[in-house]
């Protein structure tokens, strides 16, 4: 049995790469844990869908004010230099270049950097939400993800099998055993859990992975 | 001039059936409450409004609010980006029984065809969807080597908004992340329903703070102490209550 990051690790190495004064998006459920894990003298200002710039972090509970959501309805708090502005603002924020990192959940990547995350198939009701808008216009749209499904099949493939998101859109992978870069229509890894071999790694990778400089430990701490 | 309204009930009378109304909030921040409750009201006692199209960030929560205005059987379409929810089963067992038709448009293209609306643009191109199944059948066209996908406005013949602040010229604020769609639904639609927590004398706001200046304003109705969808959710409150 190979041991894997958990989400939390995956979101503390996440942290890792956003530079001092980044704008950054995070997507609801595992990367928003993203913003815990800000290296000390760092500021990085968070953006929401729903229209906030630099909230801060989850209120005591029984304090929520419900006017003070992110896009996953949960309340935030204000903190000094705090911004609203209504929703085409919002995403002209996305859409139109301004922020610096998008990190989102993925059911598969593509060795292309096509992204889906939206939709399981035909069943059930769809929900698509900021997905579509946030894989454009980020400098750099990182995807957090577990690296193979619940039942072991690869979830960074050659094409996706599932409903896109976007196509070309991810450049980077956080996945529970390694970080990969998307390059030029490639997967080249970058950091391995150092207990896996890349021939492992590679197994439980339904496209090739390319080598292109250093590899390095994948190095998170327990957390 | 004075767009004050002396009622809820008087402020839903103009929207009749078959109308397409744009609701504005994002989940229950910015949801007007009061004034969807007022409209069920009308429809419990009149049987109209019906046949609606509900424009929406999301399909309702619980038993209240847009929710309730869908399990009234109030609602024929909903066009929403995320139709998901804590708790969204009177959406989803309506859409799912094939009673009510959806919309899903990306959550970024939702707020630029309501402002495209509102601003006179009958259509404009943007990178989202592009490639997806939900940019089918619209036509792309390339910039600067870029894909783009064209959208159309998105307008309504009703908006329900929730603001804070509102004078009787119409003049609006907002309260915190309860801006969110407002503010687009204001200019997008051909008469636009607010209600506010207070009604205030014409300078009371700051000009510099007015968010929605009055001309996209026709009815403004006062709301003090509004109720939050959250917190009715979390009593587990049902509109309409049920009746002995």
């Amino acid at each position: 049995m190979t041991t894997k990051l958990t989400p939390t690790q995956m979101a503390w190495r996440a942290a890792q790469d956003i530079a001092d004064g980044a704008y950054v998006n995070l997507g609801i459920g595992f990367p928003e844990m993203v913003a815990k894990f800000q290296p000390p003298g760092r500021e990085a200002i968070f953006h929401t869908e729903n229209g906030i710039l630099g909230f801060g972090e989850a209120p005591a509970p029984g304090s929520e004010d419900w006017d003070l959501i992110n896009a996953g309805k949960k309340a935030v708090t204000l903190k000094p230099g705090t911004a609203f502005f209504h929703h085409a603002d919002s995403f002209a924020m996305v859409r139109g270049g301004h922020l610096d990192v998008a990190i989102l959940g993925a059911y598969e990547v593509a060795e292309t950097g096509d992204l889906a995350n939206w939709s399981t198939g035909p069943r059930g009701v769809p929900a698509v939400g900021g997905a579509m808008d946030l894989v454009h216009g980020a400098k750099m749209v990182a995807v957090i993800t577990d690296h193979v499904t619940k039942d072991g099949k690869p979830k960074l493939v050659e094409r996706c099998s599932l409903p896109l998101t976007g196509v070309a859109c991810v450049t980077r992978v956080y996945s529970s055993l390694a970080v990969i870069d998307i390059v030029e229509g490639r997967f080249v890894l970058r950091e391995k859990l150092a207990a896996l071999s890349f021939d492992e790694l590679q197994a439980m990778t339904g496209a090739t992975l390319h080598c292109d400089g250093a590899l390095a430990d994948l190095d998170v701490p327990a957390l | 001039m004075d767009k004050t309204l002396p009622s809820l009930s008087a402020a839903v009378q103009d929207i009749h059936d078959g109308m397409t109304i744009m609701i504005g909030g994002f989940g229950g921040s910015g949801a007007p409450i009061e004034l969807i409750h007022a409209l069920i009201d009308r429809f419990l006692a009149t049987g109209h409004p019906k046949d609606l199209t509900v424009v929406n960030n999301n399909a309702g929560n619980g038993h209240v609010g847009l929710a309730a205005l869908i399990e009234t059987g109030m609602v024929r379409k909903l066009i929403c980006s995320f139709p998901r929810s804590a708790d969204p089963v009177v959406f989803t067992e309506r859409y799912l029984a094939g009673q009510i038709e959806l919309e899903l448009v990306p959550q970024g293209t939702l707020a630029e065809r309501i402002r495209a609306g509102g601003a006179g643009i009958p259509a404009f191109y943007t990178p989202t969807s592009f490639g997806t199944d939900l940019a089918k059948g619209k036509p792309v066209e390339v910039f600067e080597g870029r894909s783009y996908v064209r959208e159309r406005w998105l307008k309504a013949d009703v908006a329900l908004v929730k603001a804070h602040l509102g004078d009787r010229l119409g003049n609006l604020t907002y309260r915190m992340a309860a801006r969110n769609f407002n503010p687009l639904m204001c200019m997008a639609a051909a008469r636009t329903i607010v209600q506010v927590s207070q009604i205030v004398d014409p300078g009371v706001i700051d000009p510099e703070a007015v968010i929605t200046p009055g001309i996209f304003v026709q009815g403004v109705v006062e709301v003090p102490q509004p109720q939050q969808e959250e917190d009715l959710n979390r009593a587990k409150a049902v509109y309409p209550e049920a009746t002995a």
